[in-house]
């Protein structure tokens, strides 16, 4: 250090590694709140569960429910949409999946999806597409039956959320996330 | 040319300055006694109109900030507030959403005539660099500003670039979340983004003043390429290019004021105009036409990356386009490393100026066409699409024919109705989509800078080039006369 004779640690050498250290660090554990502030907030966290009644939907039609400021598809499906989505060779698919992984397999009528399409994120359309399942508008995607991806951009099917029916009620109501 | 200072204060009050903060001097040095070469032409107008685009952001974005709302429930109606409450809002909104592509149409141009001048080589390497980072910067600005308005285009845009980061292997969902403050685009993101929006403008700003000041090093460069070799070459700053710069300004100013009175909507999208709907995506999600030509990219990226005839794949292929994308950018920050070649201007470069006028422009401006377009857009298209139907009738082979898959689905289900075992298969034509236009162009945008660039530097032979800036300005006679001399 210029200007000091010593060859020592001296008190001033002391004094600039410990305000050094102090200030590496008190940066370091600022820069940890400055960041985290900006992950989901406690109350976005707090509305991760919904619940809906979905004994009411017609064989064959689908609702939209939002689910985590996203769409989340519960489609009644018809026999027909069963019997297609169970008829395809499931293991030579881009995101190879077999229907009944997809489903509660004591109601394969019920299929529930969170409506964002695997590739970035627009909402798929109901009823459209080569193969009678969801088409994407954005940049093409496909999606069969069950909600796997046939054609098209996106790399996976449709993600399935964690959903159950809630007790005792008759499995009418089911409780996603 | 960073010179020795003229500037002589005059009135008592300057030299009281000039000891204390000379500003005045700094100023005086920089835009008013600054040795510039004599030959800028046009091209060299758009940094002053650049700058005037950064203060009128600036100046229209504050204003409208006193009457924004950044909340997911009020930031569309606050737009219609301004647009048709607030005094003179209408004008000072469309002022500043025109400002934006008005501002990107100067940088292109701008940073196009680097390309064509040779002024990103050295010295001007920082420079550029430093140029190319504004670019970046805008960029981002640009994006959070259109997500302000919160309209379907603002959310749904919002919504897909967002999703490119959630493209990254592993890290990409926490770092997706960890940006929008939620699992979708929402009140935290738009709140987050208009906070950005208002601080980046600054930033750049201060980028502009380390642009400026690379720039005074050494000098401009003009479009010969050749350096200014002394006072012979040059003229003051003041009057001969304030008055250029102003007169350019003007033009400017009267097409950005033909887009504001007659045509704000032009360069706009009508989707946005409609409040964001987060269950419902419009049938066409399109960034706006600056950024264009790299979702382009992005989006003609439709194959993993990976060994082939095998199933193993290094990258896929949406996390590819994303790379793609942005490498297209950092393409541009190392260019003075890929120039290979001695002359700086393509005026003297034929081969070059060939590639970078017929094909490298057009490439720009194709991508941006493409990135407008539905990638299956079908350009062009070989046959017809077919759909037969096969069945033995007795021992014969029989095939019908159709032009649609409902009129041969019908036919075979009467077929097996009756009992007749059929067989179906398409008949696909060749068809060229946008999307492989999009690869085609892809491939030209980066074979211009990684392959011609490095190779076309080494073949090509230059064309004679004047001795000087002087003699290049002068007419043939009167320079030989001056050489004479
Ligand atoms: C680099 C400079 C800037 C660029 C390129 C830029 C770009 C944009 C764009 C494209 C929009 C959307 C316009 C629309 O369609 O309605 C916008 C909106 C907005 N900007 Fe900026 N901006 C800049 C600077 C600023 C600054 C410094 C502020 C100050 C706070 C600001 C405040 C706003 C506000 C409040 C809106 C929402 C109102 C509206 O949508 O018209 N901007 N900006
Ligand atoms: S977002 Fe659905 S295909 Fe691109």
């Amino acid at each position: 250090m210029s200007g000091s004779e010593t060859t020592h640690p001296d008190r001033r050498d002391f004094l600039f590694i410990a305000s050094g250290a102090f200030g590496a660090v008190a940066t370091g554990a600022m820069a940890i709140p400055l960041i985290d502030q900006m992950n989901a907030s406690r109350d976005t966290l707090a509305v991760a569960q919904i619940r809906v009644d979905v004994s009411q939907i017609p064989d064959g039609q689908q609702v939209t429910v939002e689910w985590r400021g996203k769409p989340v598809f519960i489609r009644h499906r018809s026999a027909r949409d069963i019997e297609e989505a169970r008829e395809v060779d499931w293991e030579r698919l881009r995101d190879p999946q077999p229907d009944e992984a997809r489903i509660n397999p004591e109601h394969p009528e019920l299929l529930v999806m969170v409506g964002v399409c695997t590739h970035l994120g627009c909402v798929p359309l109901a009823d459209q597409g080569d193969y009678n399942g969801w088409f994407c508008p954005c940049h093409g995607s496909h999606y069969d039956t069950a909600g796997r991806i046939r054609k098209g951009p996106a790399p996976e099917n449709l993600a399935v959320p964690e959903w159950v029916f809630v007790d005792g009620s008759d499995d009418a109501v089911i409780e996603i996330g | 040319m960073a010179h020795e200072s003229t500037y002589q204060p005059q009135a008592g009050i300057e030299k009281w300055m000039d000891d204390r903060l000379p500003v005045m001097r700094l100023v005086h040095d920089s835009f008013v006694d600054f040795p510039t070469p004599k030959n800028l032409n046009y091209w060299y107008t758009f940094g002053g109109i650049l700058t005037f685009c950064l203060v009128a952001q600036i100046a229209t974005g504050i204003t409208l900030a006193m009457h924004y709302v950044a909340n997911d429930t009020m930031a569309f109606a606050s737009v219609e507030h301004i647009m048709r409450d607030v005094n003179f809002g209408w004008l000072i909104r469309y002022s500043h959403a025109v400002g934006a592509s008005m501002f990107f149409l100067a940088v292109y141009l701008h940073m196009f005539r680097g390309m064509y001048y040779g002024s990103y080589k050295a010295p001007r390497e920082v420079l550029w660099i430093l140029g190319c980072i504004i670019f970046l910067l805008m960029m981002a600005t640009g994006f959070m500003g259109y997500v302000l308005p919160w309209g379907q285009m603002s959310f749904w845009g919002a919504t897909v670039i967002t999703s490119l980061f959630g493209a990254i292997p592993i890290i990409g969902d926490p770092i997706q979340q960890w940006m929008l403050g939620g699992f979708a685009v929402g009140n935290p993101a738009l709140n987050r983004f208009f906070s950005l929006h208002y601080l980046l403008p600054f930033v750049i700003f201060g980028m502009v003043v380390l642009h400026v000041w690379a720039l005074h090093v050494p000098g401009n460069n003009n479009p010969t390429g050749i350096d200014a070799k002394g006072p012979q070459d040059t003229v003051p700053f003041h009057p001969y290019y304030t008055v250029k710069d102003a007169f350019g300004l003007v033009i400017f100013m009267l097409i950005f004021a033909g887009f504001v009175f007659f045509a704000p909507n032009a360069l706009g999208h009508p989707d946005n105009y409609i409040p964001a709907n987060n269950l419902v995506t419009p049938a066409h999600i399109v960034p706006e036409w600056y950024l264009l030509p790299f979702y382009a990219i992005l989006r003609s990226i439709t194959f993993d990356f990976g060994i082939p005839f095998t199933d193993i794949i290094f990258i896929k292929a949406k996390f590819l386009g994303v790379i793609a994308m942005f490498a297209s950018i950092g393409v541009l920050f190392v260019l003075p490393w890929l120039d290979t070649s001695k002359v700086r201007s393509m005026r003297y470069r034929p081969i070059m100026r060939f590639f970078f006028l017929i094909i490298f422009l057009p490439a720009c401006v194709g991508l941006g066409w493409v990135g407008a377009e539905t990638p299956a857009k079908v350009l062009y298209q070989q046959g017809e699409f077919t759909y037969y139907a096969d069945y033995f009738e007795g021992e014969e082979l029989t095939t019908l024919t159709y032009d649609t898959a409902e009129e041969r689905d019908h036919a075979v289900e009467s077929l097996v109705a009756v009992g007749t075992e059929v067989e179906i298969r398409d008949g696909t034509p060749f068809q060229f989509q946008m999307v492989h236009l999009g690869l085609i162009l892809t491939i030209v945008y980066f074979a211009y800078f990684i392959i011609i660039m490095p190779l076309v530097g080494i073949i090509e032979t230059p064309r004679p080039m004047p001795a000087s800036i002087a003699e290049s300005v002068l007419p043939r006679s009167s320079a030989s006369a001056a050489a004479a001399e």
